[in-house]
């Protein structure tokens, strides 16, 4: 059986490690959620690339179907080739195109199948694959035909929690809450990206970086990938360890709005650097 | 008995059905976590607990069920108090060399040997027993290439119950108030499909489609066009009491401001009268007699407030707590022609549930509108019975 170890350029926490090895052992499907940049698009990129299979990505739209993850009867298609006579259109077989689960479904070995934020679809979106996602197969009405999977796919779901999904869907699927990483796990995952980053330099942001997030009131708290922009930034700028003490210089690249960087920047001003915003959590 | 744990879990509120405890069932069948009970601990929260907001509840089940229990973790953990770390062995090559001859077979029959003896306590160098910093072939940090090593790095990962007892998920259990995503979530269920006009726009796929199904033989499909919005009217309580929620109300509203397509905010102070304020520092009003007429009536509204004050704020003619301003009709009567109107309106209320029925004024509130406290929890159940007209504590 397969086994995933993580991947050189991809730091894994052992127990999201161990969640992945129990929905691959078990069959199911692993729904990932976290806050937006802690790596759950990336993890289904290095679970493919550390059991070496092939991977297939289904991106879902608010407009997306369960059905165009199926199939797709191309009528139009058929139409067109009744009137010019160029095909047999009594193959219906032709004009069926498989949709990403299909295809996932229809490979000869195992691959590994991303379906990637579900919760953008519709409400009734979840559902509809209950069955599919459960016994891995579907029919062609059209041709009387089933694809069912030889090996069932390594699933990965992320969601960004923007609905709920649905209790019968989630009862089919291995659950992991992928939490913001802590400093040192933090440090190993900088450290991929950027091998040869001074200590002191990714010490002191990272520092900074930590106090930021504490903001309560931040509309929109900065993540990893803003991170690594921001240390992007510190590098090529030459900006020295000691100046992030005192100052944050680009702070434009962690935080997108301007009262984040509003509240930032006059709590940074006063003396102590007095956090206001822990006060309102305890206010009762 | 294991079954408790299960029954644990289901009195802590959390949503476990027999489905996911025999997949439970299957994984432990199949070793996967590897015999220990932190494994087990973070492989039965994926299987079970499909919501981060539950981790918390978790935590407590779990340390109920095993809070006492030994485990083989434990038992580790035991031996390594025992060896402490002692100064580097310095042997000279010749030495290291008959050291290296001892093969590994002998080794793992020597270590079998010393456990049964129970050598394994306090020991500290030496030639024979496990310990630290000795020639022996058990041990950390001593001098043996075939050597047994026992856990010399640091474990990174806690033991299950301490991971447990640490709590770290309490933040994102539900009853803590909550931040600006997590309102815009909530909020986001405030849209709903609204119908614009019947059955006046082409379908052009489907009619394709349909066509094409009948053989070329044309056939129209027409559809109604639909677009999700809602209409929220937010009032707001500010001043006085309130200030130590501004932050929170700022919160609210900026997360409303940015979720919903016809968004109406106004202010007021403890109570409303015949006017509203359309900004913060109440300069500008607008009156509220004139609002209750112009407005479409299915605007859902909310109101933000503490609802603490003088109950004769809410029941007298001039009971405004500024004494500057003069109200004919009690504020009561302002909120009943309110709830009068918009049928879908809701009070949000930042103070703690527990607190609600000591406050008289807030009792009389609550007559008039379904209170729900601002919180995750409470801004959910508000939005239920906005869209729903029921939930679990009120039924319109």
């Amino acid at each position: 059986m397969d086994y995933f170890k993580g991947t050189e350029d991809y730091v894994i926490s052992k127990e999201l490690r161990d969640n992945v090895n129990v929905s691959i052992a078990l069959g199911r499907p692993l729904i990932v959620k976290g806050e937006p940049g802690t790596g759950k698009t990336l993890l289904a990129h290095a679970i493919a690339k550390g059991l070496a299979k092939k991977f297939h990505i289904w991106n879902i739209k608010s407009t997306t179907k369960a059905q165009d993850g199926l199939y797709l009867y191309d009528t139009v298609q058929r139409l067109n080739d009744a009137r010019f006579g160029d095909h047999d259109v009594a193959d219906i077989k032709q004009y069926i195109k498989l949709g990403k689960l299909g295809e996932a479904f229809n490979a000869d070995e195992q691959v590994v199948l991303l379906i990637d934020e579900i919760d953008k679809a519709d409400v009734e979106f979840p559902n509809d694959l209950l069955n599919e996602l459960d016994e891995m197969s579907f029919y062609i009405p059209e041709t009387k035909e089933t694809i069912k999977a030889k090996t069932r796919p390594i699933v990965i779901i992320t969601s960004n929690s923007e609905k709920e999904l649905p209790d019968p869907f989630l009862r089919r699927c291995v659950f992991h809450y992928i939490e913001f990483p802590e400093q040192q796990l933090m440090e190993e995952i900088v450290h991929v990206h950027f091998p040869d980053i001074e200590k002191k330099l990714l010490r002191e942001a990272l520092k900074k970086f930590y106090w930021i997030r504490e903001f309560d009131m931040l509309r929109k708290k900065p993540s990893t990938s803003e991170l690594i922009d921001w240390l992007q930034a510190l590098v090529i700028g030459g900006i020295p360890a000691k100046t992030i003490e005192n100052e944050i210089p680009f702070l434009g690249t962690l935080l997108k709005k301007k009262e984040d960087i509003e509240v930032v920047e006059k709590s940074g001003k006063s003396h102590y650097a007095y956090n206001s915003s822990m006060r309102t959590r305890d206010v009762y | 008995m294991f079954i408790n744990f299960f029954f644990n879990l289901k009195s802590k509120g959390i949503p476990v059905s027999l489905h996911e405890w025999i997949t439970l069932h299957h994984a432990m069948a199949m070793n996967l976590n590897d015999c220990s009970l932190t494994n087990f601990y973070h492989m039965a929260r994926s299987i079970l607990v499909k919501n981060e907001i539950f981790y918390d509840r978790y935590d407590i089940a779990f340390l109920d069920t095993f809070g006492g229990i030994e485990t083989t973790d434990e038992m580790l953990d035991e031996i390594l108090a025992g060896l402490k770390k002692v100064k580097e062995l310095k042997l000279s090559e010749e030495e290291k060399k008959q050291i290296e001859q001892v093969n590994l077979d002998q080794v793992l029959k020597n270590f079998e040997e010393q456990m049964k003896q129970g050598h394994y306590k306090n020991h500290v160098g030496g030639n024979k027993a496990i310990g630290t910093g000795g020639r022996s072939t058990q041990g950390a940090w001593g001098y043996n290439p075939a050597g047994i090593r026992i856990g010399q790095g640091e474990s990174r990962h806690k033991r299950a119950i301490q991971v447990a007892e640490k709590r770290t998920f309490r933040n994102y259990s539900s009853d803590i108030t909550l931040d600006t995503r997590q309102m815009r979530v909530a909020l986001s269920h405030l849209r709903s499909l609204l119908p614009i006009g019947y059955g006046e726009k082409l379908d052009l796929k489907k009619t394709i489609d349909q066509t094409c199904r009948n053989a070329g033989e044309i056939e129209l499909v027409w559809e109604n066009k639909e677009k999700k919005s809602s209409k929220v009217m937010l009032l707001m309580d500010v001043g006085g009491s309130m200030t130590p929620f501004s932050e929170l109300v700022e919160r609210l509203f900026s997360a409303a401001a940015g979720q919903i397509n016809r968004f109406k905010h106004f202010y007021f102070h403890n109570c409303f009268y015949q006017d509203l304020w359309t900004d913060m520092e109440r300069n500008q009003c607008v009156s509220t007699m004139e609002i209750l007429k112009s407005e479409d009536h299915d605007y859902k509204v909310i109101i933000v407030g503490d609802a603490e004050m003088a109950p004769s704020e809410l029941t007298w003619a001039n009971g405004a707590i500024d004494y500057w301003y003069h109200n004919d009709t009690a504020g009561i009567i302002w909120m009943q022609r309110f709830k009068e109107k918009f049928k879908d309106a809701i009070w949000l209320n930042p103070l703690p549930k527990r607190s609600w029925e000591y406050v008289h004024s807030i009792r009389m509130v609550r007559d008039v509108f379904p209170m729900f406290e601002l919180t995750l929890d409470g801004l959910d159940e508000g939005i239920k019975y906005l869209m729903t007209g029921k939930c679990e504590l009120y039924n319109r």
